[in-house]
């Protein structure tokens, strides 16, 4: 069949990502900037064999999803900012039980209803640290269409194999833009399906890990019967309040991730190589910040780009690596505090002059922006400047 | 017919419970044991869902599926889990904190969407766990650790509650009568569509003693004689003001659920994409 390239939004490049991952239950509840995923799914999930709900709340939403993929069908939901906060609680059930899913979180501007309809970057600590107990996840920020299709594939991928909810960190500009894209043909991008056991039922355990990697998640319904509680368990998935058990479970949940962070970081350098000025960036503030470093350059100023795919785990080496070879990082966000910046500065230390670069006025960041602060000579001082 | 035991749906190993003496859970988590074995269910085709109370901790003793989850949202999981597979019997134990007050919503949800969920409240009128505190089911101007000087707010009829929302199947049994409660159980489960099942029951900690009855077989008394059925509850002048209530089946209905609905559109849009196909 000949590829045809479309205009395809973001939304719906990430609904048809999470079916092409073989996503087949969707539950939310409607939400600016993420509708369109809902409005998608439930026409295209009946068709696909799967199922749509359209829930109470989202924290029903997210229940239902964690519900569904527990019957071992891939499961998903989106949402914004507020229904993000009403989710914190079962998606540390997620975390805990470690059932796969993927929460996609179309990221709006401002905090309470903010501004509803325009972008922000102001959940990335929402996403890492929400939630109340010792726990983490893993979260994906798509900074174009494509990314929109395959960072989605991806996080259900990362999802089915470490038994871990996974964030797609999406933002109102990614969201809703429109650019050409060909849908990838079934096979084209590796689809990873979770491990299941093989062991006999009797001897199968949901939660016997080994402490780098996850155990085998049996289906409701299957042949297994077993018992998953998202207070403290053993191995058998039974309450357990021995602090042995305890210690080795909240570092198993932490372990997984870790001792697997090369896998799951991912990042792009755009003109990194020979690069004075750094700008990280991620989402759509990646599009800003490649076009003030092409600019700076026609001035003579060698700026590049370092793209934060993923934001979680976040990618300390990575940012380190880059941060080496520049005499200037700047950090560009979409928030007034600078959370990513915290976390490059985290990574960096003292070792280079770090600058931030913030906008949160619900409009898009523009280039000049951040080319006033490239073209900012080292080390000097201006009224204003963060 | 032997009589039912439900033994096999036990898990022996984790006894002894940690229930207190004289409480209703024993009573009500037997008739449901019964139920299981009566309908001849496969233990991995169950999931029981619980969320957070006393009678939420019934999962530990079931030899089934479960999931045990948060407060007063196992009905959202469990409506995830029948509808990604409608196959599954699904069953949800809640008590009157976690199912009617936290969880009110999803209850009322759960109902108008008929999901083919059974739904078995354990209501003992107060918040067990945490120490006796004021539920949406306790009783106005009783006692508990919150309501010190009498309960200020009315107690939901749950069972009205559940039938104006649209359930398919309602009855409410206390635990003084087992076989009745097993009966009812057995008789939700089989309904396909939502079912819901008030089981009213004593706490001998703490609702009991704060509420002039102290002894555990006092509670018992008190439910053997105010839960009625309503062939006699009709005939009464004042029930409701002298504290009766309403047992046995309240609504039987065979209205088509949640996932036999939904498999008709998918049906339906699939034959027209295959139409368009050809």
């Amino acid at each position: 069949m000949e590829k045809v390239a479309k205009l395809v939004q973001g939304n719906e490049a990430i609904a048809e990502g999470a079916f092409y991952a073989g996503a087949r239950f969707y539950a939310g509840y409607p939400i600016t900037p993420s509708s369109e995923i809902a409005d998608i799914s439930s026409r295209r999930l009946p068709k696909l064999g799967g199922i749509y709900m359209q829930m109470e709340d989202e924290i029903a939403s997210i229940a239902a999803v964690i519900g569904a993929s527990l019957t071992g069908t891939k499961s998903f939901t989106a949402t914004s900012g507020p229904g993000f906060s009403l989710m914190q609680e079962n998606l540390g059930v997620a975390i805990m039980g470690e059932v796969p899913c993927v929460l996609v979180e179309v990221q709006r501007s401002g905090p309470s209803t903010g501004l509803a309809t325009r972008p922000g970057q102001s959940d990335y600590m929402q996403i890492r640290w929400g939630r109340h107990g010792d726990q983490t996840l893993i979260a994906l920020a798509p900074a174009s269409v494509a990314e929109c299709f395959s960072l989605t594939v991806q996080a259900f991928n990362l999802s089915e194999k470490f038994r871990t909810p996974v964030v797609l960190a999406a933002d109102e500009i990614v969201g809703h833009m429109r650019e050409n894209f060909v849908f990838p043909a079934p096979g084209e991008i590796p689809v990873i399906d979770r491990q299941k056991p093989t062991v006999a039922p009797a001897e199968y355990q949901p939660f016997n890990f080994g402490i780098d990697g996850a155990a085998p998640l049996a289906s409701f319904g299957s042949d297994y019967t077993f018992h998953i509680t998202t207070t403290m368990h053993g191995e058998n998935g039974y309450a357990s309040t021995d602090p042995a058990n305890a210690t080795r479970r909240i570092t198993h949940l932490h372990r997984k991730l870790e001792a697997n962070r090369d896998e799951i970081v991912l990042t792009k350098s755009y003109d990194t190589e020979d690069c004075d000025v750094l700008i990280i960036a991620a989402g759509a503030v990646t599009r800003t910040a490649r076009e003030a470093a092409l600019e700076a350059r026609k001035s003579g100023i060698k700026a590049g780009v370092l793209q934060l795919i993923t934001i979680w785990p976040f990618p300390d080496k990575e940012v380190a690596a880059a941060a080496a070879k520049a005499k200037k990082v700047i950090v560009a966000e979409m928030n007034y505090a600078g959370q990513l910046a915290g976390e490059v500065l985290k990574a960096v230390g003292n070792s280079v002059e770090l600058k931030k670069v913030n906008t949160f006025n619900g409009e898009v960041m523009y280039p000049q922006a951040i080319l006033q602060e490239i073209q900012r000579a080292p080390g000097s001082f201006v009224a204003g400047a963060k | 017919m032997a009589v039912s035991t439900g033994l096999k749906y036990l898990k022996e190993s984790a006894l002894p419970h940690q229930w207190c003496s004289g409480c209703g859970n024993g009573v009500a988590l037997r008739a449901l044991l019964r139920s299981f074995e009566e309908l001849e269910y496969a233990s991995n085709k169950v999931v029981v869902v619980t969320g957070i109370g006393c009678w939420g901790k019934a999962d530990i003793y079931i030899r089934t599926s479960a999931l045990h989850v948060t407060h007063g949202r196992a009905l959202a999981y469990a409506t995830g889990v029948k509808a990604a597979n409608p196959d599954l019997h699904v069953v949800v134990l809640m008590g009157d904190g976690d199912g009617a007050t936290i969880g009110g919503n999803h209850l009322i949800h759960s109902a108008r969407r008929n999901m083919d969920l059974t739904a078995i409240i354990v209501n003992n009128f107060n918040y067990g766990m945490t120490g006796g505190q004021q539920s949406a089911m306790t009783p106005a101007g009783s006692i508990t650790s919150t309501t010190s000087y009498g309960n200020p707010e009315r107690a939901f009829d749950i069972c009205a509650l559940a039938e104006a929302a649209g359930a398919n199947y309602v009855a409410r049994e206390t635990i003084y009568n087992g076989q009745a409660l097993k009966n009812r159980m057995k008789e939700g489960l089989a309904n396909k569509g939502f079912s819901l099942i008030e089981v009213v029951s004593p706490c001998t900690t703490l609702y009991g003693p704060r509420n002039n009855m102290r002894e555990p077989v006092s509670m018992l008394r008190w439910l053997k004689k105010e839960g009625v059925p309503t062939s006699e509850f009709d005939k009464l002048l004042n029930p409701e003001a002298d504290g009766y209530f309403r047992t046995g089946k309240l609504v039987s209905k065979q209205v088509p659920d949640f996932s036999t609905r939904y498999r008709e559109i998918q049906a339906r849009v699939q034959g027209e994409m295959a139409g368009k196909q050809k």
